[in-house]
């Protein structure tokens, strides 16, 4: 013991006399570590942020959705000649009457149904283009919103068809960027709704499985569902005039959220709301069905699938640092022949030098991949403060902020994974002994003769 | 008698290609305990290979070489180490020294490779420093190699041979790459430890420095030629010589 020590004392000793050469030969086994560990933190934060974007749609939740078909040639011309004509698609009354009778374990809510716009809204000479949600006050625990002033929409604005409304938190600052908001009122089109409450800002929520782009809701405007049938989407048919042009579309609902009563039921209730809405639409495919927890299932192999690619890269990397080592060993071992020679004169033997070979090496790669874990361990901090570098330096602008690369990149914080320390330090060690092996033997097999002779 | 070494009839041929050298030819040479000599000869004559064989640096083709009681002939690769390491002390003309070790750890490289324990004990470590000391380096313990003079050098090769305490002390032309006034330092020192009793062997091809052993024998194209100082002095005698 007291005779390992004190050969990892030398080893150390002659590994400092060639600063320059270790600090060299380690490089390769330092960003190994450094690889593994942030590759591995950075990829634990990217899928536990795509987790809790898929967790905040409700991971009871089966979303059902409206999608506007695909434009087939022979209608596209039929509805650019006949300007009248109207585009019919997605959930409708039908459909939520069949789904809330046919549906199994569903909670007590039920059924919520949302319909959604993009209006103009505004405030005197201020305007942004929101979304309006017409929808029930159920919305609120569904989507995990807060309240931040006054109250959410209640079951009577509904009843009563009130010209209410309740503005989500980016809104309101833009409307009322100083006046306190409740109590004043905004024009959605020709009309005029009081602002009865402001909601908490809230992240955004995922933009996986394609049929349900990211949502902000951030840039929201609630009100009850039945006013906005009864004020802005009269009859179903919602007409929108933009610079010279007309859409109208008919849809009743944008989507309707089923909340499941047991995490156990979802897949089981999900397949019944597919097979119902196979059935009642036949033809066109107008809608889509969101489940989250599938979602999450799919993150989660996603997520596996990303970690053995990162992991292969940066094994790949402490694979050349490895070869990095042996590379410089055998440089070293013909370099150090004399003192190869002189050892075994004085009595080495042949396991001795190899012990001495390989030492050096585990202590070259186990230095190599401290100072790795050192770097590694300092992955989140690098990483916000790269993120606020190329936020300043404006590589990322506003815009490419805003997108949803830019969002996913800029909400990510990497997570060190706490098993990776061990076993990319273990790696790294295990790389010395390995490729340190080759060349202990190679200086252990020296003639001690001609080690001597060596110049 | 008592007999650090003996050898009996050694032969040890080499092959460089397709062409044998026969380096050694029966060679039969008895060392007795507190011996002094000094091998001479000129190059190719054999005196390094015989150098390498005392040294159990090698193995010889054939016949018998008993060092310390044991035959070295039958030895195994590892046994061979353990003999140099406890029974040889080298001088070599370059000293040999490990660059990158002070003084100090150049003189406890031996210690390290003992059978049993490597570790370096407190009365291990006063034998270092009383070596040191003897050599005339105990106020240059932490210098390097590099640091030192070749006689300074020289001296910490003397005290590692030491440090083992071996039967043999085997120089190999140890003032060659010294000034005359730094060699016979070297070899006043060299003489002290002949006082003591220790056996030691040197390798020379001067005359003025083979002196100083109380024997020479003189080798030449495999064989020991005769015994005695050459080329000033002829051969005095064969005894000794089988």
């Amino acid at each position: 013991m007291l005779r390992l020590i004190r050969t990892i004392q030398l080893a150390l000793k002659s590994l400092l006399l060639h600063k320059l050469r270790s600090g060299l030969t380690m490089l390769g086994i330092v960003f190994g570590v450094f690889s593994v560990i942030a590759m591995l933190a950075i990829g634990e934060g990217a899928s536990k942020q795509a987790q809790q974007q898929v967790l905040s749609l409700g991971a009871t939740n089966i979303i059902v959705r409206s999608v506007k078909p695909p434009d087939d040639p022979s209608s596209s011309q039929n509805s650019s000649s006949s300007r009248f004509s109207v585009l019919r698609y997605g959930l409708n009354r039908t459909d939520f009457k069949i789904l809330s009778e046919t549906v199994p374990n569903l909670t007590g809510k039920g059924l919520v149904p949302v319909r959604e716009l993009l209006l103009e809204v505004r405030c005197r000479d201020r305007y942004l283009n929101a979304r309006v949600v017409g929808c029930t006050p159920d919305y609120l625990e569904m989507n995990h919103l807060e309240v931040d002033k006054a109250r959410f929409l209640s079951d009577r604005d509904g009843h009563d068809m009130a010209n209410v409304v309740v503005l989500a938190s980016e809104t309101a600052e833009t409307l009322f960027p100083i006046e306190d908001p409740i109590g004043q009122s905004i024009q959605i089109g020709f009309q005029a709704y009081r602002v009865v409450g402001v909601m908490q800002a809230r992240t955004a929520s995922a933009a996986v499985g394609g049929s349900l782009s990211g949502q902000d809701y951030n840039k929201d405007v609630y009100l009850p569902l039945q006013t906005l049938q009864a004020r802005l989407n009269t009859g179903d048919v919602f007409m929108k005039f933009t610079s010279g042009a007309r859409s109208s579309e008919s849809v009743v609902y944008n989507q309707i959220t089923l909340q499941v009563d047991n995490i156990e039921n979802v897949v089981r209730t999900a397949e019944v709301v597919r097979e119902t809405m196979k059935l009642t639409h036949p033809i066109k495919p107008d809608y889509a069905i969101v489940v989250p927890l599938e979602l999450l299932r799919q993150a989660e192999q996603l997520r596996n699938i990303f970690n053995i690619v990162l992991g292969s890269v940066a094994g790949i990397s402490l694979l050349v640092g490895g070869i990095g080592i042996m590379n410089i060993m055998l440089a070293t071992v013909t370099e150090r022949t004399r003192e190869i020679g002189i050892r075994r004169a004085l009595g080495a033997r042949r396991r001795d030098i190899i012990q001495q070979f390989i030492i050096e090496t585990v202590v070259l790669s186990g230095t190599g991949g401290l100072i790795g874990m050192g770097m590694g361990l300092s992955t989140p901090f690098v990483f916000s403060l790269t993120k606020q570098a190329l936020v300043y330096f404006e590589v990322i602008n506003a815009s490419a902020a805003s997108s949803e690369m830019g969002k996913m990149f800029l909400g990510m914080e990497p997570e060190i994974v706490v098993l990776s320390l061990p076993v990319a330090f273990g790696f790294s060690v295990f790389t010395g002994l390995v490729f340190g092996v080759y060349p202990a033997i190679a200086a252990a097999r020296l003639d001690p003769i001609e080690a001597l002779r060596h110049s | 008698m008592q007999y650090s070494a003996r050898l009996f009839d050694i032969r040890k041929h080499y092959r460089l290609g397709t062409h044998e050298v026969q380096a050694l030819r029966g060679v039969s040479l008895d060392i007795p305990q507190g011996d002094f000599l000094a091998i001479m000869g000129q190059s190719g004559s054999g005196k390094s290979t015989m150098l390498n064989l005392l040294g159990a640096l090698d193995r010889p083709t054939s016949g018998q070489y008993i060092l310390g009681g044991r035959d070295v002939s039958e030895m195994t690769d590892d046994e061979l180490s353990e003999a140099r390491n406890s029974m040889i002390g080298f001088v070599f003309q370059s000293f040999n020294l490990i660059q990158q070790y002070t003084v100090l750890e150049n003189i406890q490289v031996p210690l390290l490779y003992r059978a049993g324990s490597g570790s370096i004990s407190a009365k291990d470590q006063k034998k270092c420093l009383d070596l040191a000391d003897r050599v005339g380096l105990s106020d240059r313990l932490d210098h390097r190699p590099f640091q030192l003079s070749g006689g300074q050098q020289q001296r910490v090769a003397i005290a590692r041979a030491l440090v083992n305490d071996p039967a043999i002390v085997l120089a190999d032309e140890p003032t060659g790459n010294l000034d005359s006034a730094t060699g016979e330092e070297i070899m006043r020192i060299l003489g002290e430890l002949h006082d003591e009793g220790r056996t030691i062997i040197m390798v020379t091809h001067e005359a003025d420095v083979a002196e100083n052993a109380n024997r020479q024998i003189y080798m030449k194209d495999g064989l020991i030629a005769g015994e005695g100082l050459f080329p000033g002095h002829r051969a005095i005698s064969t005894s000794g010589v089988r």
